[in-house]
Formats: structure tokens, C-alpha cells, sequence
């Protein structure tokens, strides 16, 4: 099997619309949560929200190349020329080589709203205008990108809920190592609008804690009350090790693994089984000690059944090691879609930089959060592989091992 | 509304959303050409002038508005 880098990463998110800037909000422990009003108005039970500016891309890109693109495809566009430049790739080489894009995407509600009121309202098709169908499709992102920057290599959306972003990468890995491609642009992206999240805020998933929108996303904590949607985009340049040595890429780390299963049981309320086994496999498939993974970055996502299973999961797995376990989305909310990709990158720049951000909000543990080593100030210090879960509604999971190079 | 009035609005609404200058718009001017509207972004303009004036273009009647001079007429007659 080949080796698989990573040569490039890019990311739009509510820390940051750059390596950079999140980068410093992940050390700072800054919260990107906020209380959206707009979302009382239209009957929310929660207006809480990660704050995400879409990006301006006029005069950037075409007005016809802007008009198929809903807020999703913006984020990951913006990205994605973040990640293109690390990787050092240029359109000219875009243009020359069959590069592929795998990305995670489960939605893209906001598009298909408009085009159906339209519907109603006007009773007339045509006046939906030509983006609707390009922006409404699940493949929106993959469809913008490509075309785009002109890839010619695989070209495929990964829905697997809230562990799409990770399965991209994943499977992403798998046709590296098995020779198909050389090089793939992978990621997830997440949209932001308040319909995207409606019918999940009517199911009482989201935090209520309207009066401290900060404090309001507390993965592990005792009294944490549900989760906090958030969004963006991140892309990580994907590689095989050869070819990227070969141009001369910046290889800044290896996937070592990609585990997976599925819990085959409720809809939404996760188990244990299915998670260990996931963790079990990306660690075995990564043929290291358990010893060397010197971080987790966990799924959790604050709500009460999801981290007390991740906990008992990441405890049955690791036992009393002392590893640090954080979920970033204490401080960006949960990113869904784009979650798998996002952590990726926040762990790696957490790599690079040598040190775990907080896993702010933790006041009191649980039964179960107890076992494990959860920090809640940043820990300075150095890593060399870091571990990420991913898990998601249906019962899909997740797990990814990166080393740092 | 008043033929010239109508005239403006056409031009101004139609150079901001298709991002061409203004002054490339005139009478005798192919529209598909000057705004560089392809099948797809002529539904756009469709969708537009509706949005803007209350008159849809019936496809029937699309390529009989072929310059700038036949939309003026053609949404003068129904405005």
C-alpha cells in the first residue's frame, strides 16, 4: 500500500477565515458561538449559532461560475485556495494532472427552500433562475469545485451525516494507497442559513443556554444541554508520498489510518460498539502503539448520550492512559459536515504548534468524561499523532490517525 | 411608467446583475452577446426582468426579443 500526506490545508470557519487566524483562536480559547435573533423570529427553540461571514466573491470569480454556488460551495472555494497555495499547486499544474476532489457534504437546504417558495408563489419554474438546481444538489460543492479548478480526477460528494468531512478524507486515503489517484483535494463543508437547521432544532438537540452563547457549547461537561450548530469549510491537499516528494510538496504529515463502522442500531441515539470498533480499527490499521497517539480529538458534541457513549468508548479502547482527550466544538459548535475535515486541520495546526487547545467550557465532569484527561486551559505541548473521531446520525463512524512529518 | 424610464431601468438592472458596463447596452445590440448570457443565464434574465417589471418573456416569444430595442418594446407593450 502507498503512503498517503497531507501537503496543503485550508480553512473557513467561525475561528478564523485562515490558517493563521484560527490558528490563534485555537490557542486563545476564543468562542465563535453567538445568539442569532433572526432565529427567535422564525420560531427557533434555540437561536444559538457559530457566526460564519460568507465569503464576497465578486470580482473573484465569474458571475456565472458565482451563480451555481450556495453558501457551502463559498467556504469551501475560499478553503480550497488556501489549501491549493500550501500545497504549492497552481492552476497550471491543476490543469495538467487528473487531480481529485472528494468532499463531505449532507445538505443544502437553504437553495431548495427558495426555489420551492418560488414555486409557490409564482407558479412558473423558470423563474427559480438557473443556480436553484446547481445550488440544491447534495453534490453542489463537488460540482462548484470541480468545475472550477478544473479536476479531472475522481469527483465525488461523501454524505455520512456528521462524519462526512472525516469519510472524505478516509476514503479519500484508501484510493491513494490503493494507486488510483495521486492526489485528491478532500474536505467538508457545512451551510449556515437558519432553514439548514430548522428541523434539527425541532427535535430539542440544541443547547438553550441563550443567556452565555460562549459557555453554551460544553462538550463532556456535567451540565451541558445540547449541541450548537455551526459551519464553514476546511480542505486538506491529500497525496501519495512519492509524488509529493517528487515536486518537491511541503509534506507536513501522513494519514496513517482511516477506521470505520457503523452501529446498525437507532437512528440517533449513538451506542458504544460501534465507535470502539471504529477507534479499534483506525488503530490497528495505523500499525502503531497506542502509546504514540499523543492526542484525541473527540467527536463530542455536547449532548448528553453522544459524549457519555464517546467517553465509555474512548475509555474501552484507552483505558487509564493519560492521553488528552478535547473537542474543539467548545469552541466552533458542531460543523457537521465539515466537522471530520475541520478537526483534522484544528488538530494539525494544534500539531504544529505544540500545543491542545482547551476544551473550553468543562467545568464538571460526569461519571464518564471522569476517566478521561479533558483539559479546559490550553496544555503546551508537543505531539507527534493525534487521533480524530467522527460520528454521525444513522450510526456511521469515523476515525482518523495523522503523524506528523 | 414612461418609455425612457422604463429604457434606464432595463439597462441599469440588467448591467448590474450580468456585470457589464452600462454603456455597451444599446438599442440595436444583441442582447445574448453583449451580456454574454448562455442558456443558462438567459433564464436568469428572464427571472430578472420578471422579478423587476411583472412580466415574464414567454419562451415562444424569447427569440423574437433578440436585441435591446425588441425587450423595451416587448415590456413597454405589457408594463
Amino acid at each position: 500500500m502507498k503512503r498517503v500526506v497531507i501537503t496543503g490545508m485550508g480553512i473557513w470557519s467561525c475561528l478564523g477565515k485562515s490558517l493563521d487566524e484560527v490558528r490563534d483562536s485555537l490557542y486563545t480559547g476564543r468562542s465563535g458561538i453567538v445568539l442569532d435573533p433572526v432565529r427567535k423570529e422564525m420560531g427557533f427553540r434555540s437561536g444559538l449559532t457559530a457566526r460564519v461571514e460568507i465569503p464576497e466573491l465578486k470580482g473573484v470569480l465569474s458571475r456565472s461560475q458565482r451563480a451555481y454556488m450556495p453558501e457551502q460551495a463559498k467556504y469551501a472555494y475560499c478553503a480550497t485556495v488556501e489549501a491549493l497555495h500550501n500545497a504549492g499547486i497552481d492552476q497550471e499544474y491543476l490543469d495538467s494532472h487528473d487531480v481529485g476532489l472528494m468532499y463531505g457534504n449532507d445538505s443544502t437546504v437553504d437553495p431548495a427552500v427558495r426555489a420551492v417558495d418560488t414555486i409557490r408563489a409564482k407558479k412558473d419554474t423558470t423563474l427559480c433562475g438557473s443556480g436553484a438546481i446547481f445550488q440544491s444538489m447534495n453534490s453542489t460543492v463537488t460540482m462548484n469545485l470541480g468545475t472550477i479548478f478544473h479536476l479531472r480526477g475522481i469527483n465525488l460528494t461523501v454524505s455520512g451525516a456528521c462524519a462526512s468531512g472525516a469519510h472524505a478524507i478516509g476514503l479519500g486515503a484508501l484510493l491513494i494507497q490503493t494507486g488510483l489517484q495521486d492526489m485528491i483535494v478532500c474536505g467538508g463543508a457545512q451551510e449556515v442559513n437558519p432553514f439548514s437547521v430548522g428541523s434539527f432544532d425541532g427535535i430539542s438537540a440544541f443547547s438553550t443556554r441563550e443567556d452565555e452563547p460562549e459557555k453554551a457549547s460544553r462538550p463532556f461537561d456535567r451540565d451541558r444541554d445540547g449541541l450548537v450548530p455551526g459551519g464553514g469549510a476546511a480542505t486538506v491537499i491529500i497525496e501519495e508520498y512519492e509524488h509529493a516528494v517528487k515536486r518537491g510538496a511541503p509534506i507536513i504529515a501522513e494519514i496513517l489510518s482511516y477506521g470505520f463502522s457503523a452501529n446498525g442500531e437507532h437512528i440517533s441515539t449513538p451506542n458504544v460498539d460501534g465507535p470502539s470498533k471504529s477507534l479499534r480499527m483506525a488503530i490497528e490499521r495505523a500499525g502503531i502503539n497506542i502509546d504514540e497517539i499523543g492526542y484525541i480529538n473527540a467527536h463530542a458534541t455536547s449532548t448528553h448520550v453522544g459524549d457519555t457513549n464517546e467517553a465509555k468508548a474512548i475509555y474501552n479502547v484507552f483505558g487509564d492512559r493519560r492521553i488528552e482527550v478535547t473537542s474543539t466544538k467548545s469552541q466552533t459548535g458542531h460543523e457537521m459536515w465539515m466537522a471530520g475535515a475541520s478537526e483534522i486541520v484544528y488538530s494539525m495546526l494544534m500539531m504544529k504548534n505544540d500545543f491542545i487547545a482547551a476544551n473550553i467550557n468543562f467545568e464538571n465532569p460526569d461519571e464518564d468524561s471522569a476517566k478521561l484527561l479533558i483539559p479546559n486551559k490550553r496544555v503546551d505541548k508537543h505531539f507527534d499523532t493525534f487521533l480524530s473521531n467522527s460520528f454521525g446520525f444513522g450510526g456511521t463512524n469515523a476515525t482518523l490517525i495523522v503523524r506528523n512529518i | 411608467m414612461e418609455k425612457n424610464d422604463l429604457i434606464a431601468k432595463v439597462n441599469s438592472v440588467l448591467a448590474e446583475e450580468f456585470e457589464v458596463e452600462e454603456s455597451i447596452i444599446t438599442p440595436d445590440a444583441n442582447i445574448k452577446k453583449t451580456l454574454e448570457l448562455d442558456s443558462l443565464s438567459l433564464v436568469d434574465m428572464v427571472a430578472l426582468i420578471e422579478n423587476e417589471f411583472g412580466v415574464k418573456i414567454q419562451t415562444a416569444d424569447l427569440a423574437k426579443v433578440q436585441t435591446f430595442e425588441a425587450l423595451y418594446d416587448y415590456l413597454a407593450e405589457r408594463v
